[in-house]
């Protein structure tokens, strides 16, 4: 008993409770305030999404209009081939090399490398053939250590692969029976530490671990070449477990532009011509499709509602040298007075065409609406029959006059081919000639396996985003799939940020395994591997730099001022015509013009699909009634080459054109001593 | 809804949001992205807000949404400020209800319990990434009141 006690408890229990209850807030508070933390971090965490989404979309924007300017490069350069055959006056040059599809017979004999010395003093991986397991492993030690493997060598694997690849057949077939899972790499483009990543996490090639590796071993990264040396290596050791299929960067054009062409000059010297030369044999001898089991289609690109795999096992893949070149023709056909005649008349059935469709129905008698409408019917007749109608009747519509309808067709104003609109530096001409339709077929559904995109809409339609191929819809996979008893198509060539994306309903698999392509933390890597059950398991890694782990916000940070820097550069490019568009807006010079203005300015001058509202705070300055100040766009810009003093369009000009002119003078300046940057 | 210059203003701006979303340019955008263009057009709804809001716009349950049912959707959401911001000293005292000793700080797991146990609870994945995100690494302890005002700056730059 003891009711003293009991009351000294109770009470005691009672200040206890009320000490408990000051402490601990009431329940429905606690609830309140944990609402309120959620609410306000979810929403800092979608503002952050919102900012590494707008990154992505302008790098993205940014590197396609760089494949579409190639166009423009590679006209240049057939220009010039087509009209001075020998630059330098003494015997061919290296345009001529590069670009001429004809090989210079002597690299194909064996002398031309084993009479290359290699100096004892050379510390470098030295190998020989045919090769073996320690050779490789000698590949791999050595890059890792940064050593560069001789030029002899390389032109003795180059010689040996192209060899090899020689006997195989256009699309490469393979089973899982007899072996383990087949594990499937996509775009590679140099990194040399993605490809190490994956062989540590994956294996090495062997008969236990099958790989595929689909296409853009090079450009871009730094590491092009020590990355396809050990795909060929790796390749001429197990011919049977190391498949490699060509991607739209196996193009010796494309490598100019993109950075292949100058990292080997720049390793090589005087073998990187020689070497460049039989890279350009190699990949076009490379495979264009492998097929697992019969049901598991393994392309770069994708397809179009043309594609035809039992054409495409029958052609002769190696002459298709480049997307950018279309196989030459006699002289005869160059004859540049008459493509400029063609030109006029072209412009007329431009004109007409243009109307609409339906009035060339009613217009004229039926001869001469058949004349009118002859040529744009035969660019479309390429192939069979009515599905042509949206890939190729773009080419002669003008229904986007103000982009170019950039094919990767012909690729100047004097070489022959269907009716296009080539971009030459900065106008645009016209060029149709014919051309045997039977290279064009090849060209055309080689192109199309190189570099057409999925989209969601049904349909297939050319892909101006990138100038090459087709964008193809859900319907365009199932029928081919149907028609040639597959279940699944799994292509690259699009950069994806968990570094795979499944599409047209799981049908379609996109696969990317160079991680933190755009920038350090842009986005993972990944590969497949497949089991005789063909159902896909990925792999995700992502290679990081630096040891120190970088949160979100910084991470997002450091990507968005590196996109934001290249649009600038952009801006800082078109200066001239983007001012004058904003003054011819701004009839009373107060130096501003709405946000809606500036926003349609930006999107027609410099062609990017943009969000550029959201873009505006980064970019320009607003004045105190709301509207943009546009001169601000072009302040706090360091392009990182000097531009001197020049009379402002020059300056813009060089700029704007500066990877071109790099590219031109890398190429003349044969010894690479960069004598000649005195820009 | 009469075409005034505010509300041509204001759908501008959605459209914009929405493009960023749009990656096939057929003015749709995947049903999870929602949430982000809401809050990215500076709202502040709760999980049950945006239940709600993607209820009413979703495409039938095909998992996208179309631009001509979000817009007018998010223009009235807009027009009436349906979710407001949350002003700065609201959340500190949100901090300081779960923090009772009024440190000025907590530990990641205390945040953690209350993060996932109550209100509109985290994922573990939400709950790892806010770790990451506002844990001081030295300290090991969040310190909520320097980070208000820091990640506040940090969405406006």
């Amino acid at each position: 008993m003891g009711c003293g006690t009991s009351v000294a408890t109770e009470t005691q229990l009672k200040k206890l409770e009320t000490e408990e209850a000051v402490r601990t807030p009431g329940l429905a508070l606690t609830i309140k305030a944990a609402v309120l933390i959620q609410r306000w971090y979810r929403r800092y965490m979608a503002r952050l999404e919102m900012r590494r989404r707008y990154t992505w979309n302008i790098f993205q924007s940014i590197e396609y209009a760089g494949e579409q300017d190639q166009l423009q490069l590679s006209s240049f350069f057939s220009f010039m081939l087509d009209n001075f055959t020998q630059l330098s006056g003494n015997g061919p040059d290296l345009i001529s090399q590069l670009l001429n599809p004809v090989v210079d017979p002597w690299l194909d004999r064996e002398i031309c490398y084993t009479l290359i010395p290699v100096p004892d003093s050379y510390t470098g991986p030295r190998i020989s053939f045919p090769l073996c397991v320690s050779d490789t492993n000698a590949l791999l030690s050595a890059f890792k250590e940064q050593q560069i493997l001789h030029a002899r060598y390389v032109l003795q694997l180059l010689f040996e692969a192209k060899k090899l690849l020689k006997q195989m057949p256009n699309i490469i077939h393979l089973s899982t029976s007899y072996t383990k899972d087949i594990t499937i790499c996509g775009d590679l483009h140099g990194h040399l530490d993605d490809l190490l990543l994956i062989f540590y996490k994956n294996g090495l090639p062997s008969a236990e671990t099958p790989y595929v590796f689909n296409g853009d071993f090079v450009d871009r990264g730094k590491k092009s070449v020590e990355v396809v040396i050990i795909l060929f290596a790796y390749f001429l050791l197990y011919p049977d477990y190391m498949h490699l299929n060509r991607g739209n960067h196996e193009d010796h054009i494309m490598n100019l532009r993109y950075g292949f062409t100058k990292e080997v000059m720049q390793k090589y010297k005087n073998h990187g011509r020689e070497i460049l030369q039989l890279f350009q044999d190699v990949f076009s001898l490379l495979p264009i499709a492998t097929v697992i089991d019969g049901k598991v289609l393994i392309v770069h690109g994708g397809i179009s509602d043309q594609t035809d795999l039992d054409f495409l096992s029958s052609i002769e893949r190696h002459k298709v040298k480049s997307a950018l070149r279309f196989p030459r023709h006699s002289l005869e056909q160059l004859d540049i007075g008459q493509s400029c005649r063609h030109v006029k008349r072209m412009r007329s059935v431009d004109s007409s065409c243009s109307s609409s469709r339906s009035y060339s129905k009613n217009q004229g008698t039926p001869g001469q609406r058949k004349r009118r409408c002859k040529l744009k019917r035969d660019d479309s007749a390429v192939s069979t029959s009515s599905s042509s109608s949206s890939s190729s009747s773009s080419v002669c519509s003008p229904h986007t006059p103000s982009s170019q309808s950039l094919r990767p067709c012909p690729s100047s104003p004097s070489l022959p081919c269907k009716v296009l609109q080539v971009p030459y530096l900065d106008s645009l001409s016209s060029v149709p000639l014919p051309s045997p339709p039977q290279h064009e077929q090849e060209w055309k559904q080689i192109v199309d396996i190189l570099w057409s995109d999925p989209k969601t809409q049904e349909g297939c339609s050319p892909n101006s985003f990138r100038g090459g191929g087709c964008y193809f819809g859900p319907d365009v996979t199932q029928r081919l799939l149907l028609q040639h008893g597959l279940q699944m198509l799994i292509r690259s060539h699009e950069c994806k940020q968990e570094g795979y994306e499944f599409c047209h309903g799981g049908k379609v698999i996109t696969i990317f395994s160079a991680s933190n392509y755009y920038e350090e933390g842009s986005n993972r890597g990944a590969y497949i591997k497949l089991g005789r059950e063909l159902v896909p398991r990925f792999y995700q890694y992502q290679v990081s730099r630096i040891t120190r782990k970088l949160t979100l916000t910084q991470r997002i940070r450091a990507a968005e001022g590196s996109a934001l820097r290249a649009l600038k550069e952009k801006l800082f490019a078109h200066r001239s015509e983007l001012m004058a568009n904003f003054q011819q807006r701004d009839p009373n010079n107060t130096g501003t013009v709405s946000v809606c203005e500036w926003a349609q300015v930006l999107e027609c001058v410099l062609r990017l699909d943009l969000p550029w509202r959201t873009l505006r705070p980064h970019l320009a300055r607003l004045a105190s009634d709301g509207s943009v100040e546009y001169q601000s766009c072009f302040e706090d810009m360091e392009p990182g080459a000097p531009l001197p003093k020049v009379a402002p369009n020059l300056a813009e000009t060089l700029f704007r054109y500066r990877t071109d002119i790099e590219i031109i003078f890398n190429i003349i300046d044969k010894d690479h001593s960069g004598k000649k940057k005195a820009l | 809804m009469a075409e005034t210059s505010e509300t041509a203003d204001i759908q501008r701006k959605i459209r914009a949001a929405f493009h960023v979303f749009d990656h096939k340019a057929d003015n749709t955008v995947d049903v999870r992205e929602v949430s982000t263009i809401i809050y990215s057009l500076g709202c502040f709804p709760t999980k049950a807000d945006i239940h709600r809001f993607v209820d009413e716009v979703e495409e039938d349950n095909m998992g996208y949404v179309h631009l001509d049912k979000f817009l007018p959707v998010m223009t009235k959401v807009l027009l009436e400020n349906k979710f407001p911001p949350i002003p700065e000293e609201n959340l500190l005292q949100a901090f300081e209800v779960l923090d009772k000793e009024r440190r000025g700080y907590m530990e990641p797991q205390e945040l953690a319990k209350y993060m996932k146990s109550e209100g509109e609870t985290f994922s573990q994945e939400e709950m790892n990434e806010m770790l990451t995100a506002l844990v001081d690494e030295k300290k090991n302890l969040i310190c909520y009141k320097e980070l208000i005002s820091q990640l506040t700056l940090d969405l406006d730059t």
